[in-house]
Order: C-alpha cells, then structure tokens, then sequence
C-alpha cells in the first residue's frame, strides 16, 4: 500500500486492493480534491472510470466508516513515471447519484464520464457535454442497472419512418 | 398546372424535413456555435488540456467565428474510410477544420449488461466479439481478472501458449491496420498485402482454435486446446515469411514520396496532450513515450522475453505508422522465442473446480462426471471482490474491471477499450487540418468500433 499524496485531503479511508496499489474511498466532498492531488503526485493518465450498481449485493468489502451506498464511481489511474496503479472508489448515492466532473483534472474522462451516465446513470455535475454517448439520444432508463431488465426492449430504431 | 407545382414544393418541404428528423442525434451531435456553450466549445476545438500549464483557455480560440462563415458536415456513419459506423460531424471553413465532434454508439450491442447474464467460462464468448481484429487480446483481458480474483496459478505452458497467440493476433491486427490505411491513402497494393499476410495467422488460428475470429481460446484456467501438431513449422513460416513481407512494406511505403507527404507533420499530438486525454498504445508512444504495458508492468511471461518497445518522436501520422510497422517486427521476435521456449506440460490448470476434466476421464471416474456436471450447469464460483487487471492490446490499454458477489456471474464487468479513449483524441488531432487529412487521422487512431461501442 502506497501512502497518500501530501497534498491530499486528510484522513481519506484506504485499503488493501487485488493488482493495485492502494484503493482510497473518499467522500463526495473530498473526491475531486483526492484525484487532484494524486494527478500532481504523479498520476498523470486516468485510466479508467465506470459506475457500478450495486443493488442486491449490499454487503461489499469497504473499510470501516464508509457508507455503502448503492451506486459507486470507480476511478483507476495509473501513473507512467511510478508504474504504478491507484483506484478511487466512491460512493455516489442511493436514489439520484450526483458526483462532481473530473474533467478539470483529467480532460480524458470526458468520455468516460458520458458513458457511466448513459450506462447507469450517475450525474456529473460540472461536466461540459451530459448527453448520452452509446444509446440513442430519447432511450429511457439506464440499462446497466441491476433493475433494468436484460432484453425488455426489442431491437429498435430510433425513429424508425416505417415502410415507404 | 400550378396545382402540380405546388404539390410538387409541398411534398419537398415534408422530405427535408423528415431528413432532418431521420438523421439529428439531437444534443450528442455537433451544434451550431451560438447553441454551444462555452466549455462545450473548447473541448470540441481540443482546448482539453488543463492543471500542467498548458492549458488553453476556450475564449482564446476562434469563438467569434460566426456560424454564416462555417459550415457543419457530416462524415459517416457509412463512410469507407471511417472503419465501420464512425460518425463524425466536422465543423469546416472552407477546407480546414475546426472542430470535430465523434457520434458513436451505432454499434452498441450490450455486452457488458450481457456479460452480467453469462457465467465465467461463458464470459469469454461474449468479450471476444468486442475488439474483432483482436480477439485474443479481449479474452485474455477478462481472463486475467477472473484469474486475479480466482487466485489460480497457470501452468507455464498455458502462459506461453497465451503469449504466443497474443503476439500473433497482434501481428495480424496491425497488418490489418497496414493495410486499411494504405488504402485510406489511396495505396491499394498494400491493402491486398496486408489482408495476405493476415491470411496466413488466421489459417493458424483457425487449426489451433477452430475458428478465423472470435475464439473463444483463451478461458479462465488456461486455453482451450493445446497446440496443433507440427505447430512449430506453421509458425516458423508465418515468421519467417511475414518478417521478409516488411521489408517490401518498407519499399512500397516508409520511402514513398507520396506516402510521406500525406503522413509526415499531420495530425501531431504531444506526449502531455496524449497523456491527459488518457490515450495509450501507439499512439501515446508514437510521441516518444515508452510505455508498453508488456514491458512497465509485465504480465504472461513478457518480463522472460527479449524485445525492444519502438518510439516515436513527433506524434505525427508517420510516427503512429512507423511505430507499428516495427511493433510487427519485434511481435514477430517473440512469436520466436516463443516456439523455442515452448515449455512442455499442461495447457490449463488441473483444477476440477475451474476447468472441465478430460473427456475420457468421464467415462472412468464419477468424481470427473460430476465436476463435469457441476461446472456445465453451475459454473464455478469466484471470491467476492473487484479487481482491474490491464494487459497491452494492439490499440492500447484493454482493462478489464471486474466486481465479483461470489456467484457462478460476474456482478459487473466492465471493460476499458482503448479504441473508445483514443477516440477523444480525434477533435484535437484534426483542428487546423484539412478535410483529406481526416481520414488519414481516422486511420491513425485506428478506432474499432465493435470495441468503442461494445
């Protein structure tokens, strides 16, 4: 486990994390300042950010004093300089969950960002462009929910004329 | 006869209309200035670059360019040079462009919500299908994390035979890559060349796997089969013959005039710039960046082989081509040593639990009939617990993050496709150029869009 940057938020949990250096979990209030300092710590690429759901599988592994909630943002970053990897796990929310943007820390999650929106449905705020990236622009409801079913909707078009 | 005139202009106005409606992607696609607000602006004119120094502030690029003056086309999502359903809308002032916006989704099939339905001995089925020139890569991705998290320790044979194939497929997807772009630039030998080549690898893959693309060869536990008798020769030949076939790639284009006039200066993108949109492969090296997860972070047995991570320096076309062009060469050095270092042994781990029992020790044994039972209807179960495991794709870093509830499926999985990152990339390296350098950056980037839209 590395220790955290210097200029990081005090007392962010951490723990120990499969085939990576450490995994933080910061509060909402400290995430964007926790990614920041790990950036001028020397993690320059994000390299990867994905929402996931955790509804039905509640009772995860966290570190003592944070609430599980049921949708987490997970952020991996990776730094080229060190060789090594940092994961930032945090909690989003249970009902409409709103995380800040770090596109002002790393411009490379502008994607990514859409996608966890589109995919699950976790709002950036501060975000530049918050529209749907791989479904259609009028899709409802965000499929990589655990309560959105698998293949309730047939294959359709959008805006589909119909036979001319 | 005014009447049909009328008719006439009336069933017109309703067509453009409906053209309209039947192509807007309404806010995902590129908007006209004034409807832009600011920020949106800078991101799509590649002003991205922030917290080093060097960012560039939105308002200092050409925001008061009004809108009479420009002009917003579409390219894609069914043109030629776009491989496959790219869309991109262009913001053009006469030839040059000024911004870019990539529309994508149009190949977006669920895999990860499928994911989520299949077991772990299925999953490979499913993720294979993600990046189609390199399927290998995709498998041994998700295999790895479910490996991680299962703890299993592989046979050596089956880690060679895994890093073998991925050296293979990468060969292959980079000829691919060689010769798309060929004909993106009008070279049309080099496309029949470089599908040749790739002929020879998949008549390979198809002996050792059973099929051309999609294998479904690398499982969690090891691979499926063992290697075809005689294998070595096969491989041997397509070394040897595809080592030899560079060097006429190296006539026909690194010499060229033409060739490199249309690759050399276009399209540079800076290490800093590559790093902050989180760009990897080729790409971020092709800037002069050494990183190869093969080598930084080495996974298989890719710290026990010897070869060299090639470089760029500018970040240009040429660079991105050129570093390829030698990834081919030093792919083809491994795929060497790897036939003389072939160690002998099992090609998947001997655990009942994991991998299936032969078919013969079925006959034999009820222990073997059951575990052949229990992990065909059951699956096996994997710990609870999330994992990222990253391995080195012909296009970059393909992560797999993977969230475990201990049951027979993935709770979550997703993956981190490099072609859908290095996509962002795109507006910023097409500002300032030309429409006909487009498609060359197009080609560069060498988005796959089964992978970017997953």
């Amino acid at each position: 486990m590395i220790p955290l940057p210097p200029t990081a938020p005090p007392g962010v949990a951490c723990a120990d994390a499969l085939a990576c250096d450490v995994a933080c979990f910061p509060t909402l209030d400290e995430y964007v300042d926790l990614v920041r300092a790990w950036r001028e710590d020397g993690f320059e690429v994000c390299a990867d950010l994905c929402g996931v759901d955790y509804l039905g599988h509640p009772g995860r592994d966290l570190p003592e004093g944070v609430v599980a909630t049921r949708f987490e943002v997970v952020v991996n970053l990776l730094s080229i300089e060190r060789r090594q990897r940092v994961r930032v796990r945090v909690q989003a929310g249970d009902r409409e969950p709103r995380v800040p943007s770090l596109f002002g820390v790393y411009p490379g999650t502008e994607a990514m960002e859409r996608e966890a929106f589109d995919l699950v449905g976790i709002l950036f705020d501060g975000h530049p462009d918050l529209t749907r990236i791989l479904m259609p622009e009028d899709w409802e409801g965000h499929p990589l929910r655990k309560d959105y079913a698998v293949g309730r909707v047939p294959v359709q078009f959008k805006e589909a004329p119909g036979p001319r | 006869m005014s009447d049909v005139t009328h008719e006439t202009t009336v069933r017109v106005a309703e067509r453009v209309e409906r053209l309209t409606a039947e192509t807007s992607e309404g806010p995902q696609g590129l908007l006209e200035r004034r409807a832009t607000d600011l920020n949106e602006l800078g991101r799509e004119v590649g002003a991205v670059l922030r917290g080093t120094g060097l960012a560039l502030d939105p308002r200092d690029v050409d925001v008061e360019r009004s809108d009479d003056e420009t002009m917003i086309i579409n390219m894609g999502p069914a043109h030629p040079s776009t491989h496959g359903v790219l869309r991109l809308m262009l913001e053009l002032d006469g030839e040059y462009v000024l911004r870019t916006k990539p529309v994508i989704g149009y190949l977006h099939t669920g895999m990860e919500k499928t994911g989520e339905t299949l077991r772990y001995m299925q999953g490979a089925t499913n993720v294979t299908r993600m990046d189609y020139l390199s399927p290998l890569s995709n498998e041994l991705g998700f295999c790895t994390a479910v490996e991680t998290l299962l703890g299993v320790e592989l046979p050596a044979r089956a880690v060679w035979i895994r890093m073998m194939m991925a050296e293979l497929n990468r060969v292959a997807s980079h000829l691919v890559w060689m010769a798309t772009n060929g004909m993106d630039l009008g070279s049309t030998s080099m496309m029949i060349y470089g599908f040749r080549e790739r002929e020879l690898i998949l008549a390979f893959f198809e002996k050792t796997t059973g099929l051309r693309m999609n294998h479904n060869y690398i499982r969690p536990g090891g691979v499926a089969a063992d290697l075809p008798d005689g294998w070595e020769d096969d491989v041997t030949v397509i070394c040897d013959t595809i080592l030899e076939r560079t060097d006429e790639y190296d006539e026909l284009l690194t010499g060229q005039p033409i060739f490199r006039g249309r690759m050399e200066g276009v399209a540079p993108i800076s290490a800093e710039e590559a790093m902050a949109l989180g760009v990897t492969g080729p790409i971020l090296r092709s800037t002069g960046v050494a990183w190869d997860l093969r080598r930084t972070m080495p996974y298989l047995a890719y710290d026990q082989v010897d070869f060299d991570v090639i470089v760029g320096t500018y970040g240009d076309n040429f660079d991105r081509f050129a570093v390829r062009l030698n990834e081919i060469r030093e792919s083809i050095r491994i795929v060497r040593q790897c036939v003389e270092r072939m160690p002998r042994g099992d090609y998947r781990v001997q655990d009942a639990k994991v991998t299936p029992p032969p078919r013969a020790r079925i006959d034999e044994s009820m222990e073997a009939l059951i575990h052949h039972f229990k992990l065909f209807t059951e699956g096996f179960q994997v710990p609870a617990g999330e994992v990222y495991s990253a391995i080195e794709s012909p296009r970059g870093e393909l992560g797999c993050y993977l969230v475990s509830d201990g049951g027979p499926h993935p709770f979550r999985m997703h993956v981190r496709a490099p072609s859908f990152v290095n996509l962002q990339a795109v507006p910023l390296m097409m500002r300032g150029g030309m429409v006909s350098d487009a498609i060359t950056v197009i080609s560069s980037v060498d988005p796959i869009m089964g992978e970017v839209d997953r």
